[in-house]
């Protein structure tokens, strides 16, 4: 039991990145970027196959990096060619297969064995004892946090907020905003690939098929954190939001994958739902609040 | 010195949707104008503003300040110095940041230096606080409430303090004061002449209220099917009495149009 809690508040602190990606692309830009799915994997994959070669820590960066040129592709498709945003992020998506097979060198999944990660290499410091996994994700995710809410009050992190905001005043006030567009994607996308690289030294493997349906998971953590603090009301709330959302969610997928409440098979139906209902929901209230006025007033 | 040469636009040209906008329309706008633009609905005055301020590209014509060709320079390069107000007071303000944050955005065209990374500094809140004093609304006491909070009238301040916190060299005011009550639409009004006063910026305004049209500022022009057909100075303008424009506009409006009803409304 203990140790299902453990994978969970791990799981929850890693993932809590894509959230935080999600955050950004989606919230603050209001951009819906597909990217993220190949994203995740890409950074999983670059990393995983650096650890492989003995170099984790180096692996994280270039997992980052790599992440950022995703995002920056996507930025770039929408913003100077013309690609209809959504598109865009299902371009790049596509692409990204080939290149994250040809970083896990052809082959579909690289595991590591005995070699070193971040994980083994912080557990031989002895901070945190049993829970080493916990207090390394807690702090990378933490340090995250700390560094989006930072940005964001920034003059490039205002100028991004006011792109998703209000378009028309931005460029009123100087700035481009095919500039705060890129700036914002390839940040996002850099936080997805940071998650991405990290989760696969957690579970020791990279798997090309590791990041179908990201988005749509980040998405549900995302919101279902909203709903519980109440989030979308301040900046600060709204970020912690993303751990919070995510923690819930590995501890729901932690108790339907040991008492099989529902085949585990079927979480990914049940997290589409939980999205689906949750974007439909003003529209929903919407519809019902008219239709009682109707009956109501038609009597 | 800001100069229109032969500016031409067309909108969906070759469909059944087609517009000419504007029809080689020239204008010379000297340092410190402060100039009226009536016309009806569809005359082209939007579409000017538009031209000048970048939003889109001239399909022929240049445009010229101070002598520097300015034609494809694109619109967010010119908000540096160019400023603009429009008739819906929700554009101008991004709506879930704070008037603090909307006012940091407004400042960051005093500098094309401005470190990307910096904070707002409380050098700058002090600044920001004392702008919004003058405006005389309370709004420097609730510098860190979002700004879709706010009244139009509030918002339509807010933004006329944004597009001048630094003076643009030029002012574009697009009936920036018809979305609001008669009050509200005053109080903008004063601040609006006080503020092109102090600073001395050269200024256009599009207004359908014939009696600010003759009133305000020191030029009026009227333009009717994309081209200025009156441009009114010095004496000829001062005897000018509502009647007169109302006349002169009918006229032009019977020529082209069977619609004044916009102008018969205030």
């Amino acid at each position: 039991m203990l140790h299902i809690l453990q994978t969970a508040l791990s799981l929850g602190c890693i993932y809590s990145l894509v959230a935080l990606a999600l955050f950004l692309s989606y919230r603050i830009l209001d951009i819906a970027d597909l990217t993220t799915d190949g994203c995740f994997v890409l950074g999983m994959a670059v990393s995983v196959s650096f650890a492989a070669k003995g170099h984790p820590i180096l692996g994280l960066f270039l997992a980052v990096l790599a992440g950022g040129c995703a995002g920056f592709v996507t930025a770039f498709l929408q913003t100077r060619l013309g690609v209809p945003s959504i598109l865009a992020g299902i371009i790049t998506n596509t692409g990204l297969y080939t290149v994250n097979l040809m970083a896990m060198g052809w082959s579909s999944n690289v595991s590591l064995i005995k070699q070193e990660t971040i994980f083994t290499m912080f557990r031989n410091t002895g901070i945190g004892g049993s829970w080493y996994a916990i207090v390394l994700g807690a702090c990378v995710s933490f340090a995250c946090m700390a560094l989006m809410y930072w940005f964001l009050s920034t003059r490039i992190g205002l100028s991004i907020r006011a792109t998703g905001d209000n378009r028309d005043m931005v460029s009123a006030s100087s700035i481009n905003p095919m500039f705060t567009i890129t700036v914002g994607l390839t940040l996002a996308n850099c936080f997805t690939a940071l998650s991405g690289a990290i989760a696969g030294q957690l579970q020791k493997s990279a798997d090309i098929n590791a990041g179908t349906g990201i988005v749509v998971i980040g998405l549900a953590t995302l919101i279902i954190g909203e709903t519980v603090l109440n989030g979308r009301k301040n900046i600060a709330r709204n970020i912690l939001a993303c751990l919070v959302g995510n923690i819930i969610y590995r501890l729901i997928y932690a108790i339907v994958l040991q008492t099989r409440i529902i085949p585990i098979e079927g979480l990914k139906l049940m997290t589409a739902l939980i999205v689906a209902l949750a974007i439909a929901m003003p529209t929903i209230r919407e519809n019902i609040e008219l239709q009682s006025r109707v009956m109501r007033e038609t009597q | 010195m800001l100069e229109l040469i032969d500016i031409s636009k067309v909108f969906n040209p070759g469909t059944v949707n087609e517009k000419v906008a504007l029809k080689g329309l020239s204008l010379t706008v000297n340092d410190g104008d402060f100039i009226t633009v009536v016309g009806s609905n569809g005359a082209g005055k939007s579409t000017l503003f538009n031209a000048i301020a970048g939003v889109f590209l001239a399909d022929r014509g240049k445009i010229m300040l101070d002598g520097r060709n300015i034609t494809f320079e694109p619109d967010y390069k010119r908000s540096h110095y160019i400023g603009r107000l429009f008739q819906d007071p929700l554009k101008g303000t991004a709506p879930h940041m704070t008037i603090e944050e909307n006012l940091a955005l407004a400042y960051l065209r005093a500098d094309t230096s401005t470190k990307p990374f910096s904070r707002i500094s409380r050098k700058e809140k002090e600044l920001f606080r004392e702008q919004l004093r003058q405006l005389d609304m309370g709004l420097e006491d609730r510098m860190n409430t979002p700004v879709g909070t706010l009244s139009g009238g509030q918002r339509q301040a807010l933004t006329l303090l944004m597009a001048t916190v630094v003076p643009p060299r030029i002012l574009l005011l697009d009936e920036h004061t018809a979305a609001l009550d008669p009050q509200a639409a005053e109080k903008i009004m004063n601040l609006t002449r006080e503020i092109v006063k102090r600073n001395n910026t050269t200024c256009l305004m599009v207004t359908h209220n014939l009696h600010q049209a003759v009133s305000v500022g020191n030029r009026t022009l009227m333009m009717a099917n994309g081209g200025i057909v009156l441009d009114l100075t010095g004496e000829k303008r001062k005897d000018l009495t509502i009647e007169d424009l109302m006349r002169m506009f009918r006229e032009q409006a019977g020529k082209e149009f069977d619609n004044d009803r916009i102008l018969l409304s205030d």
